[in-house]
Protein backbone atom coordinates (compact mmCIF):
# COMPACT_ATOMS: atom_id res chain seq x y z
CA UNK A 1 0.00 0.00 0.00
CA UNK A 2 1.30 2.93 -1.26
CA UNK A 3 0.76 6.43 -3.22
CA UNK A 4 1.37 4.29 -6.14
CA UNK A 5 -1.64 2.00 -5.35
CA UNK A 6 -4.03 5.29 -5.16
CA UNK A 7 -3.79 5.06 -8.79
CA UNK A 8 -5.24 1.24 -9.19
CA UNK A 9 -7.80 1.92 -6.75
CA UNK A 10 -9.09 5.07 -8.21
CA UNK A 11 -8.92 3.55 -11.67
CA UNK A 12 -10.98 0.51 -10.25
CA UNK A 13 -13.13 3.12 -9.01
CA UNK A 14 -13.58 4.93 -12.50
CA UNK A 15 -14.21 1.43 -14.21
CA UNK A 16 -16.93 0.37 -11.62
CA UNK A 17 -18.69 3.69 -11.92
CA UNK A 18 -18.76 4.12 -15.58
CA UNK A 19 -19.89 0.98 -15.85
CA UNK A 20 -22.71 2.30 -13.86
CA UNK A 21 -23.02 4.47 -15.93
CA UNK A 22 -23.68 2.64 -19.01
CA UNK A 23 -26.49 0.50 -17.56
CA UNK A 24 -28.01 3.99 -16.32
CA UNK A 25 -27.91 4.54 -20.47
CA UNK A 26 -29.36 1.18 -21.08
CA UNK A 27 -32.20 1.20 -19.19
CA UNK A 28 -33.14 4.99 -20.09
CA UNK A 29 -32.64 3.99 -23.73
CA UNK A 30 -34.42 0.67 -23.33
CA UNK A 31 -37.10 2.57 -21.26
CA UNK A 32 -39.85 2.21 -24.08
CA UNK A 33 -38.96 -1.18 -25.85
CA UNK A 34 -41.79 -2.93 -25.45
CA UNK A 35 -42.83 -6.89 -26.34
CA UNK A 36 -45.54 -8.90 -26.42
CA UNK A 37 -44.66 -11.36 -23.33
CA UNK A 38 -42.93 -11.07 -19.86
CA UNK A 39 -40.29 -13.04 -20.75
CA UNK A 40 -38.83 -10.89 -23.77
CA UNK A 41 -39.18 -7.92 -22.21
CA UNK A 42 -36.25 -5.64 -21.17
CA UNK A 43 -35.77 -5.71 -17.44
CA UNK A 44 -33.68 -2.82 -15.59
CA UNK A 45 -29.89 -3.75 -15.17
CA UNK A 46 -27.86 -2.63 -12.09
CA UNK A 47 -24.48 -3.36 -11.06
CA UNK A 48 -23.06 -5.24 -7.85
CA UNK A 49 -20.14 -3.82 -6.57
CA UNK A 50 -17.97 -5.36 -3.97
CA UNK A 51 -14.18 -4.43 -2.04
CA UNK A 52 -11.35 -5.71 -3.77
CA UNK A 53 -8.68 -7.00 -1.42
CA UNK A 54 -5.34 -8.10 -1.30
CA UNK A 55 -5.71 -12.18 -2.19
CA UNK A 56 -1.94 -12.94 -1.43
CA UNK A 57 -2.12 -11.36 2.28
CA UNK A 58 -6.04 -13.09 2.61
CA UNK A 59 -4.17 -16.29 1.92
CA UNK A 60 -1.72 -15.62 4.01
CA UNK A 61 -3.98 -17.29 6.99
CA UNK A 62 -2.87 -15.70 10.09
CA UNK A 63 -6.27 -15.16 11.40
CA UNK A 64 -9.89 -14.98 11.19
CA UNK A 65 -10.13 -11.53 10.54
CA UNK A 66 -7.52 -11.19 8.07
CA UNK A 67 -9.69 -9.18 5.83
CA UNK A 68 -10.34 -6.95 8.56
CA UNK A 69 -6.56 -6.02 9.09
CA UNK A 70 -6.34 -4.86 5.86
CA UNK A 71 -7.20 -1.87 3.69
CA UNK A 72 -9.32 -2.69 0.26
CA UNK A 73 -7.81 -2.64 -2.98
CA UNK A 74 -10.08 -1.03 -4.94
CA UNK A 75 -14.03 -2.05 -5.90
CA UNK A 76 -14.66 -4.47 -8.73
CA UNK A 77 -18.09 -5.42 -10.14
CA UNK A 78 -19.27 -8.66 -9.25
CA UNK A 79 -22.06 -9.06 -11.54
CA UNK A 80 -24.61 -7.27 -13.21
CA UNK A 81 -28.41 -8.27 -12.07
CA UNK A 82 -31.71 -7.67 -13.73
CA UNK A 83 -34.56 -6.41 -11.39
CA UNK A 84 -37.24 -8.36 -10.44
CA UNK A 85 -40.11 -5.12 -10.12
CA UNK A 86 -43.33 -6.16 -12.04
CA UNK A 87 -43.48 -5.41 -15.65
CA UNK A 88 -46.12 -2.62 -16.59
CA UNK A 89 -48.78 -4.61 -19.08
CA UNK A 90 -50.64 -1.58 -20.76
CA UNK A 91 -54.02 -2.22 -23.15
CA UNK A 92 -52.97 -1.56 -26.51
CA UNK A 93 -54.93 -2.81 -29.21
CA UNK A 94 -53.53 -1.44 -32.08
CA UNK A 95 -50.06 -1.61 -31.16
CA UNK A 96 -48.10 -4.17 -33.71
CA UNK A 97 -45.71 -5.59 -30.82
CA UNK A 98 -50.32 -6.61 -28.80
CA UNK A 99 -50.83 -9.68 -28.04
CA UNK A 100 -53.82 -11.84 -28.65
CA UNK A 101 -55.72 -10.27 -25.49
CA UNK A 102 -54.61 -6.23 -26.70
CA UNK A 103 -51.61 -6.36 -24.06
CA UNK A 104 -48.03 -5.04 -24.90
CA UNK A 105 -45.56 -4.96 -21.96
CA UNK A 106 -43.05 -1.89 -21.20
CA UNK A 107 -40.17 -2.72 -19.36
CA UNK A 108 -39.59 -1.64 -15.58
CA UNK A 109 -37.54 0.98 -15.49
CA UNK A 110 -38.09 3.55 -13.29
CA UNK A 111 -36.93 6.78 -15.20
CA UNK A 112 -36.49 8.67 -12.04
CA UNK A 113 -34.25 6.30 -10.05
CA UNK A 114 -32.34 6.40 -13.07
CA UNK A 115 -31.36 9.74 -13.48
CA UNK A 116 -30.68 9.74 -9.51
CA UNK A 117 -28.10 6.79 -10.22
CA UNK A 118 -27.17 9.04 -12.86
CA UNK A 119 -25.92 11.69 -10.99
CA UNK A 120 -24.50 9.87 -7.80
CA UNK A 121 -22.32 7.95 -10.57
CA UNK A 122 -20.70 10.55 -12.39
CA UNK A 123 -20.14 12.47 -8.92
CA UNK A 124 -18.58 9.48 -7.45
CA UNK A 125 -16.63 9.26 -11.22
CA UNK A 126 -16.08 12.83 -10.52
CA UNK A 127 -14.33 12.22 -7.19
CA UNK A 128 -12.28 9.43 -8.00
CA UNK A 129 -10.60 11.90 -10.63
CA UNK A 130 -9.91 14.22 -8.05
CA UNK A 131 -8.33 11.87 -5.79
CA UNK A 132 -6.42 10.84 -8.90
CA UNK A 133 -5.11 14.23 -9.89
CA UNK A 134 -4.10 15.21 -6.33
CA UNK A 135 -2.11 12.01 -5.95
CA UNK A 136 -0.46 12.63 -9.22
CA UNK A 137 0.69 16.39 -7.75
CA UNK A 138 1.86 14.48 -4.23
CA UNK A 139 4.16 11.90 -6.20
CA UNK A 140 5.20 14.75 -8.91
CA UNK A 141 6.22 16.34 -5.54
CA UNK A 142 7.99 13.70 -3.53
CA UNK A 143 10.03 12.68 -7.06
CA UNK A 144 12.12 16.19 -6.75
CA UNK A 145 13.39 14.83 -2.96
CA UNK A 146 17.16 16.07 -2.72
CA UNK A 147 16.78 18.17 -5.80
CA UNK B 1 31.96 9.88 12.90
CA UNK B 2 29.80 9.05 10.12
CA UNK B 3 27.01 9.60 8.45
CA UNK B 4 24.43 7.53 9.29
CA UNK B 5 21.15 8.11 7.39
CA UNK B 6 18.73 6.06 9.81
CA UNK B 7 19.71 8.97 12.16
CA UNK B 8 20.20 11.86 10.20
CA UNK B 9 16.41 11.02 8.61
CA UNK B 10 14.78 10.52 11.85
CA UNK B 11 11.03 9.94 11.45
CA UNK B 12 10.35 11.78 8.73
CA UNK B 13 11.14 8.77 6.34
CA UNK B 14 8.78 6.59 7.94
CA UNK B 15 6.49 9.32 8.05
CA UNK B 16 6.40 10.04 4.78
CA UNK B 17 5.73 6.27 4.21
CA UNK B 18 2.40 6.53 6.72
CA UNK B 19 1.24 9.54 5.11
CA UNK B 20 1.44 7.42 1.09
CA UNK B 21 -0.87 4.55 3.18
CA UNK B 22 -3.08 6.23 4.58
CA UNK B 23 -3.59 8.40 1.36
CA UNK B 24 -3.94 4.51 -0.67
CA UNK B 25 -6.75 3.90 2.48
CA UNK B 26 -8.59 7.22 1.81
CA UNK B 27 -8.42 7.15 -1.75
CA UNK B 28 -9.91 2.72 -1.07
CA UNK B 29 -13.03 4.69 0.78
CA UNK B 30 -13.66 7.03 -2.07
CA UNK B 31 -13.89 4.34 -4.31
CA UNK B 32 -16.09 2.36 -2.18
CA UNK B 33 -18.09 5.12 -1.72
CA UNK B 34 -21.40 3.28 -3.25
CA UNK B 35 -20.34 -0.20 -2.35
CA UNK B 36 -23.36 -1.73 0.03
CA UNK B 37 -21.71 -2.85 3.62
CA UNK B 38 -18.52 -1.24 2.96
CA UNK B 39 -17.61 0.27 6.08
CA UNK B 40 -14.68 3.25 5.86
CA UNK B 41 -11.64 2.68 7.22
CA UNK B 42 -8.41 4.85 8.93
CA UNK B 43 -5.14 4.93 9.43
CA UNK B 44 -4.17 5.74 13.19
CA UNK B 45 -1.34 8.13 13.16
CA UNK B 46 -0.68 7.49 17.16
CA UNK B 47 -1.10 4.30 16.96
CA UNK B 48 1.57 3.03 14.00
CA UNK B 49 3.85 5.57 16.08
CA UNK B 50 3.36 3.92 19.39
CA UNK B 51 3.75 0.45 17.29
CA UNK B 52 6.88 1.47 15.94
CA UNK B 53 7.89 2.99 19.12
CA UNK B 54 7.43 0.04 21.14
CA UNK B 55 8.70 -2.06 18.25
CA UNK B 56 5.82 -4.67 18.88
CA UNK B 57 4.50 -4.60 15.06
CA UNK B 58 4.04 -7.56 13.43
CA UNK B 59 4.48 -6.05 10.08
CA UNK B 60 6.31 -7.96 7.30
CA UNK B 61 9.74 -9.13 8.16
CA UNK B 62 12.61 -10.84 7.01
CA UNK B 63 15.06 -13.38 8.89
CA UNK B 64 18.85 -11.98 8.69
CA UNK B 65 20.56 -14.96 8.73
CA UNK B 66 24.01 -13.39 7.22
CA UNK B 67 25.50 -10.75 8.20
CA UNK B 68 25.47 -8.81 4.95
CA UNK B 69 21.36 -9.07 4.82
CA UNK B 70 19.42 -6.12 4.79
CA UNK B 71 16.68 -5.71 7.48
CA UNK B 72 13.27 -4.52 6.21
CA UNK B 73 13.03 -1.95 9.11
CA UNK B 74 11.27 0.89 6.63
CA UNK B 75 8.40 -1.36 6.44
CA UNK B 76 5.45 -0.19 8.65
CA UNK B 77 2.63 -2.26 9.65
CA UNK B 78 -0.80 -0.90 9.05
CA UNK B 79 -3.04 -3.37 10.56
CA UNK B 80 -1.46 -1.57 14.11
CA UNK B 81 -3.42 1.76 13.23
CA UNK B 82 -6.10 0.58 11.11
CA UNK B 83 -9.70 1.67 12.49
CA UNK B 84 -13.21 1.62 11.39
CA UNK B 85 -14.65 5.22 10.70
CA UNK B 86 -17.73 6.35 12.92
CA UNK B 87 -20.37 7.25 10.07
CA UNK B 88 -21.91 10.26 11.20
CA UNK B 89 -24.99 9.61 9.12
CA UNK B 90 -25.65 5.93 8.66
CA UNK B 91 -26.84 4.49 5.37
CA UNK B 92 -29.99 1.87 4.52
CA UNK B 93 -27.10 -0.69 2.31
CA UNK B 94 -24.97 -0.44 5.29
CA UNK B 95 -22.36 1.86 3.84
CA UNK B 96 -20.20 4.16 6.07
CA UNK B 97 -18.65 6.17 3.50
CA UNK B 98 -19.65 10.16 3.35
CA UNK B 99 -17.27 10.90 0.23
CA UNK B 100 -16.75 14.50 1.19
CA UNK B 101 -14.99 13.74 4.60
CA UNK B 102 -13.22 11.25 3.21
CA UNK B 103 -12.07 14.10 0.50
CA UNK B 104 -11.15 16.31 3.11
CA UNK B 105 -9.35 14.07 4.88
CA UNK B 106 -7.16 12.96 1.68
CA UNK B 107 -6.88 16.80 0.97
CA UNK B 108 -5.44 17.17 4.74
CA UNK B 109 -3.31 14.06 4.41
CA UNK B 110 -1.88 15.61 1.23
CA UNK B 111 -0.79 18.70 2.97
CA UNK B 112 0.82 16.44 5.59
CA UNK B 113 2.69 14.38 3.13
CA UNK B 114 3.86 17.50 2.09
CA UNK B 115 4.94 18.97 5.38
CA UNK B 116 7.04 15.37 5.69
CA UNK B 117 8.55 15.75 2.51
CA UNK B 118 9.84 19.27 3.30
CA UNK B 119 11.51 18.06 6.11
CA UNK B 120 13.04 15.06 4.73
CA UNK B 121 14.50 17.29 1.84
CA UNK B 122 15.81 19.61 4.69
CA UNK B 123 17.45 16.95 6.56
CA UNK B 124 19.40 15.67 2.93
CA UNK B 125 20.08 19.31 1.87
CA UNK B 126 21.66 19.50 5.24
CA UNK B 127 23.75 16.13 4.59
CA UNK B 128 24.54 17.91 1.51
CA UNK B 129 25.82 21.48 3.10
CA UNK B 130 28.31 18.94 5.18
CA UNK B 131 29.52 16.84 2.47
CA UNK B 132 30.22 19.90 0.59
CA UNK B 133 31.68 21.74 3.87
CA UNK B 134 31.54 24.72 2.15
Amino acid sequence: MSLNDVFNISGSGMSAQSLRLNTTASNIANAETVSSSTGETYRARHPVFATMFNEQQQGMGQSLFASQEQAGQGVEVLGVVESDAELQSRYEPDHPMADEQGYVFYPNVNIVEEMANMMAASRAYQTNVEIMNATKTMLQRVLTLGQ
Amino acid sequence: MTINFDNALGIHEKALTFRGQRAAVLANNVANSETPNYKARDLDFQAVLAAQQSGDDKGFAASTTHSRHINTESLLDQAAGLRFRTPLQPSLDGNTVDADVEQSAFAKNAIELQASFTFLNSKFKGLMTALRGE
